[in-house]
């Protein structure tokens, strides 16, 4: 990595693995689990948080020296907000089945605990350049896990990727059904979102064992 | 009966916590002692309840498409409906606001235990999603809003508080090291959601589930097949499979 510092660098490696906002941090894992149902869905959301919190930092790190601390939550709200609308804005018109399914979801982008996490533990302590880093670090790696949820839910629970079957065809009894392979419907229902990131936390701290609560 | 109805629905079968996942970083982080979590969710009820009639209000006569009609029939075909977000979330903090200064000033004894909570409350995801579900979902008055607003509060309040009990009995018992803390907590969510779903069934029977809760699945394989096992005769040694298409084979079972 040539353009960044290796202190750059770290900005957006780190939140990847061992300080992942959603397994360590435990922060915004509300959208993160209601919308994994499918990969698609997930992808969206992820490429949503992070335009999200890229540019709200950016503008939160640029405003930090006028922002009164007593209204500095009113005033995050409404960055947070007017980004979330504009997002909300482009998916609707772009994408408005997708949209459709996320439904509630984007708005809570809004009060999705990483972005407020980050405006008060990073963009209000450092300088803009650095922030947008952390920001899109941050916000990979909610991406990451997000992706990693609606993976496995869509290829257990429907047999498809991105909606396409990749499992062979469960009504013709093709590819991978004719041997009785089935699909576990369960896997869409959303408290199996809830125990799939247990299972990822589990195993992420069997690997690293610092990581460990007492 | 129509508010009863909405009132144990939002309890019970649209549970912020376990149906939408709403509220689920301070429901973490807040439940590892009971005391605390009953604070929290007395604190989540009381905001509920007042910011969703009032955001009510707000997207009766002056977000909805042409809901500026009493304006004069001039601005009865705006469409401010792309502000909601911004004036919901104006709306939670300045009460959040308010109710924390008339808190302080008229009961300072409540304000101790409410207090350190009511500003976490301003970001917490359940108290937005109140309000824009009560958006999505169309609920047509003032009082039906209010009812849905306590109730899911309340639903909120039941949810921290079985976990938090149940945190406090875990930590006696011998759970995998890598498991500690946040994965098991995660894992008992999963469990305790399982169990609401069963809620699903409680008030008009047949109703129509409103999420979209597998759309996706296929048909047929919703419920995997039955399998019975029934030893039909003890004399003869044969088991009888049978799966719900009414199929059976027969086996014969060597000594």
């Amino acid at each position: 990595m040539g353009l960044l510092s290796k202190k750059d660098a770290k900005l957006i490696t780190d939140p990847l693995a061992d300080n992942n906002p959603i397994t360590i941090q435990v922060l915004g894992i509300c959208s993160a689990l209601a919308i994994t149902a499918q990969l698609k869905a997930s992808i969206v959301m992820a490429i949503s948080v992070m335009a999200v919190l890229g540019i709200g930092n950016v503008v939160i790190s640029l405003m930090r020296n006028i922002i009164p601390s007593k209204i500095r939550i009113i005033v995050q709200l409404v960055v947070v907000a007017a980004l979330v609308i504009i997002v909300d804005q482009v998916l609707k018109a772009f994408s408005y089945e997708l949209s459709k399914t996320l439904s509630v979801f984007v708005g809570l982008i809004i009060t999705n605990c990483i972005i407020m996490g980050r405006f008060e533990a990073f963009a209000l302590a450092n300088g803009p350049w650095r922030s947008f880093l952390d920001g899109i670090g941050n916000a990979a790696g909610y991406g990451l896990i997000l992706i990693i949820v609606g993976f496995f839910r869509e290829l257990l629970g429907s047999g498809t990727l991105l909606g396409f079957p990749v499992l062979g065809d469960p009504i013709e009894k093709k590819g991978l059904y004719a041997i009785g392979y089935e699909n576990n419907g369960f896997m869409l229902l959303s408290p199996m979102a809830l125990i799939v990131v247990g299972i990822i936390i589990w195993v992420q701290r069997t690997r690293n064992k610092e990581l460990i609560e007492d | 009966m129509e508010h009863l109805e909405l009132f144990l629905k939002s309890i019970f079968i649209d549970n912020m916590v376990f149906a939408t996942f709403l509220g689920m970083c301070s429901y973490l982080a807040v439940s590892k002692k009971v005391s605390t979590a009953v604070g929290l969710g007395a604190a989540v009820i009381f905001v509920l309840a007042i910011t969703v009639p009032l955001n009510w209000l707000l997207d009766q006569y002056l977000l909805q498409p042409g809901a500026l009609k009493w304006l004069g029939a001039e601005y009865a075909d705006y469409d401010l409906s792309f502000l909601s977000f911004i004036m919901f979330i104006a709306t939670i903090a300045t009460m959040v606001q308010l109710v924390e200064i008339v808190v302080e000033k008229f009961s300072p004894s409540l304000y101790n235990s409410l207090g350190i909570f009511l500003p976490l409350i301003a970001v917490n995801c359940a108290i937005l999603g109140g309000s824009l579900f009560m958006q999505s979902r169309e609920i047509p008055s003032l009082g039906l809003a209010t009812t849905y607003g306590v109730g899911s509060g309340i639903g909120w309040f039941l949810a921290i508080l079985a976990i938090a009990a149940i945190r406090e009995k875990i930590r006696y018992s011998n759970v995998p090291p890598a498991l500690r803390g946040l994965g098991i907590t995660f894992i008992i969510t999963g469990l305790m959601a399982i169990g609401f779903m069963s809620f699903g069934g409680m008030l008009t029977g047949g109703d129509e589930p409103e999420v979209k809760k597998g759309t996706t699945v296929q048909e047929g394989d919703k419920e995997p097949p039955q399998v019975q096992l029934e030893n039909n005769d003890s004399n003869n040694n044969t088991v009888v499979l049978k799966d719900d298409l009414g199929m059976a084979n027969t086996s014969k079972v060597n000594e």
